[in-house]
């Protein structure tokens, strides 16, 4: 008898076979579920509904994945339907992650979509811990900073519970890059921040005196010339009024200086720091990240370890390589100590404790516990500001087991401290 | 899941509880915490809660612009330090470095901007322009003409500009270092 054809029968075929990783799973796993029941079973999140996230939302759903969430702040834009499949011209205007969601439900309707049409910051942390894991297709490094961030501090706080592995792609013109953070486990999205190219900049005074490329006139136009004419507005990259104002100001001057023309692209690329997309890098790096998706959440196969470099730039090149973690990385990094005082002590005596026991010889540290100043050494204003509480006790000011943000000259980025007070004596 | 979790050896640090902290604000924590007391240089902040905003007020002990005091508003970004903070001259000053607009030709707040540099290193940057402008990066082309053709006019006007005067019909802010401008300043932070 045949077996009726489901979604996913392509898929169990393939999560069934006699794999030596699939044993391993079993010895794992203490619940009998197979990998095509973890698979069903999986909620992840896909933050962005742009290039990379159409891509990555219809290769989920065409993978068996059943419970998909995206979450996207933007709103279609008529330039991002030669790439963003799941959008029509009709779309335009509406939010990405709505439209999205909607498209794949049409296509497949068994899989439970659900769109929020929210900045990935208003989310709460709930909301983050009920995902499985986490693939992101964004274009802005702040974004992917801010939740890997979020994510490894989960694992801080809440061990296991708190462990949601986060795929990661980005794409440039012909260059992809795709990574699997393991969150405290391997490199975060922080160790490697210095991978990230710079954003392109002009001397400001080539920019107001010699300009030599249109993009220098585009930036007098809309750094110096905007600000002038419109003092209490924001320059809008997605407005058309603006950007044609920025493409004729710039071409009066671009005809001054004898420089080409300036067309109305290149002058909201420049405006907006847009990098070119191209449809295909989106689609390699999207596959890429589903599969190690799938990876993950069925064990199927080892994952990439961890970083996946692509260049479409001279012939075809793929590469993939270990990214090592940064001891010092401000997210993730190790560096831990630990200091047992009485409640009664004062914070000048903590102070004087980290500056002479032998594990810390700090020099000059400075304090802070979350968002709370305990004691800044500069500016003045924050030391005036944070003196009075160098004469209060520390358990006035926190409780045991607090984990204090201290940093200092002699280190590189910063240390947690956690204080744990003695019980006083009788 | 729980194979890769099992990759990590030591369990002991996941069990406890920490408030967390944007890496730019831990970054900027270290970089104000180690500023160097400079007794003409002040940091002021709008809000003492939000230390992402804060005027650099400095006043040059020596050379063209000694006696004035000249106030810098810093904005730091989330993405700091990837990208430079982000620098303003607030007031109206003769300088052939910054425009009238307040926007300060200092290569590390643009394409010279890299991570490892800091608040302090900005603030060295912008004390730089006070004791050594050059006429050779002009935003404010006249001040450059002048400082080029002749220096004697060049400082002329730099007196006449900071008591308020006007120079080639641009009129200048009163930047003095005395009552008065505090208490402009003091209106400029409300």
């Amino acid at each position: 008898m045949a077996l009726p054809i489901t979604r996913d029968t392509g898929i169990s075929r393939y999560l069934q076979l006699d794999a030596p990783h699939v044993k391993d799973f079993e010895l794992v796993n203490d619940q009998n579920e197979t990998p095509s029941d973890l698979l069903r079973k999986a909620k992840v999140l896909v933050i962005g509904a742009g290039g990379l996230g159409c891509e990555i939302l219809k290769n989920l759903a065409m993978s068996g994945f059943n419970d998909i969430h995206v979450i996207d702040m933007d709103t279609i834009d008529i330039s991002n339907l030669n790439r963003q499949f799941l959008f029509r011209k009709d779309d335009v205007g509406k939010p990405k992650a709505e439209v999205a969601a909607a498209f794949i439900k049409r296509r497949s309707p068994q899989v439970n979509i659900t769109p929020h049409f929210k900045r990935i910051q208003e989310m709460s942390e709930d909301f983050y811990l009920s995902f499985t894991l986490i693939v992101c297709g964004l274009d802005s490094i702040e974004a992917r900073r801010w939740i890997n961030a979020l994510i490894c501090g989960l694992v801080e706080e809440r061990g296991f519970e708190g462990f949601k592995p986060i795929v990661d792609g980005g794409t440039e013109g012909l260059r992809g890059n795709a990574r699997v953070i393991l969150p405290t486990v391997n490199a975060c999205l922080d160790c490697g921040l210095d991978l990230y190219g710079k954003k392109t900049a002009y001397p400001i005074c080539t920019i107001a005196n010699t300009p030599r490329l249109p993009e220098h006139c585009i930036e007098w136009a809309s750094v110096l010339e905007w600000p002038r004419v419109f003092p209490d507005k924001k320059l809008d990259g997605d407005s058309p009024d603006d950007i044609n104002w920025v493409v004729e100001k710039a071409s009066a001057r671009a005809a001054e200086f004898n420089i080409g023309q300036i067309s109305y692209s290149l002058a909201q690329g420049v405006v907006k720091n847009i990098i070119p997309a191209i449809a295909s890098t989106n689609a390699i790096v999207a596959a890429v990240c589903t599969n190690e998706a799938l990876k993950i959440v069925t064990t199927c196969n080892p994952l990439l370890d961890n970083y996946m470099f692509y260049s479409g730039l001279e012939g075809a090149y793929m590469f993939s390589f270990p990214y090592e973690r940064n001891p010092d990385c401000l997210v993730c990094g190790k560096k831990e100590g630990a200091l047992t005082l009485p409640a009664t002590s004062t914070l000048e005596e903590l102070i004087t404790a980290l500056k002479e026991s032998p594990v810390f010889q700090l020099k000059a540290p400075t304090l802070t516990l979350g968002e709370a100043k305990l004691y800044f050494q500069n500016p003045r204003e924050l030391e005036a500001l944070t003196r009075p509480n160098l004469a209060k006790s520390i358990g006035s000011l926190f409780d045991s087991g607090s984990i204090l943000t201290v940093t200092d000259p002699t280190l590189t980025t910063s240390l947690s401290v956690v204080v744990t007070f003695t019980p006083a004596k009788q | 899941m729980l194979k890769l979790w099992n990759q990590k050896k030591t369990e002991a640090e996941a069990q406890r509880g920490k408030q967390r902290v944007q890496p730019s604000k831990i970054r900027l924590q270290k970089d104000l915490g180690e500023l160097e007391r400079d007794d003409n240089t002040d940091i002021v902040f709008d809000n003492v809660e939000d230390q992402t905003r804060f005027t650099v007020v400095y006043r040059p002990p020596a050379e063209l612009y000694v006696g004035g005091e000249f106030r810098f508003s810093f904005e730091v970004s989330d993405s700091y330090p990837h990208e430079p903070p982000k620098v303003l001259c607030l007031q109206k000053i003769y300088h052939p470095n910054i425009d009238t607009m307040g926007h300060v030709c200092l290569n590390i707040l643009r394409e010279d901007w890299n991570p490892v540099l800091n608040i302090q290193a900005v603030i060295f940057g912008l004390q730089m322009l006070f004791m050594a402008p050059t006429p050779d990066d002009p935003l404010n082309v006249d001040a450059a003409q002048n400082m080029h053709d002749d220096l004697a006019l060049f400082k002329r006007n730099i007196a006449t500009s900071m008591r308020g005067g006007t120079i080639n019909d641009t009129t200048y802010d009163y930047v003095l270092a005395d009552q008065q401008n505090e208490a402009r300043g003091r209106q400029q932070r409300h």
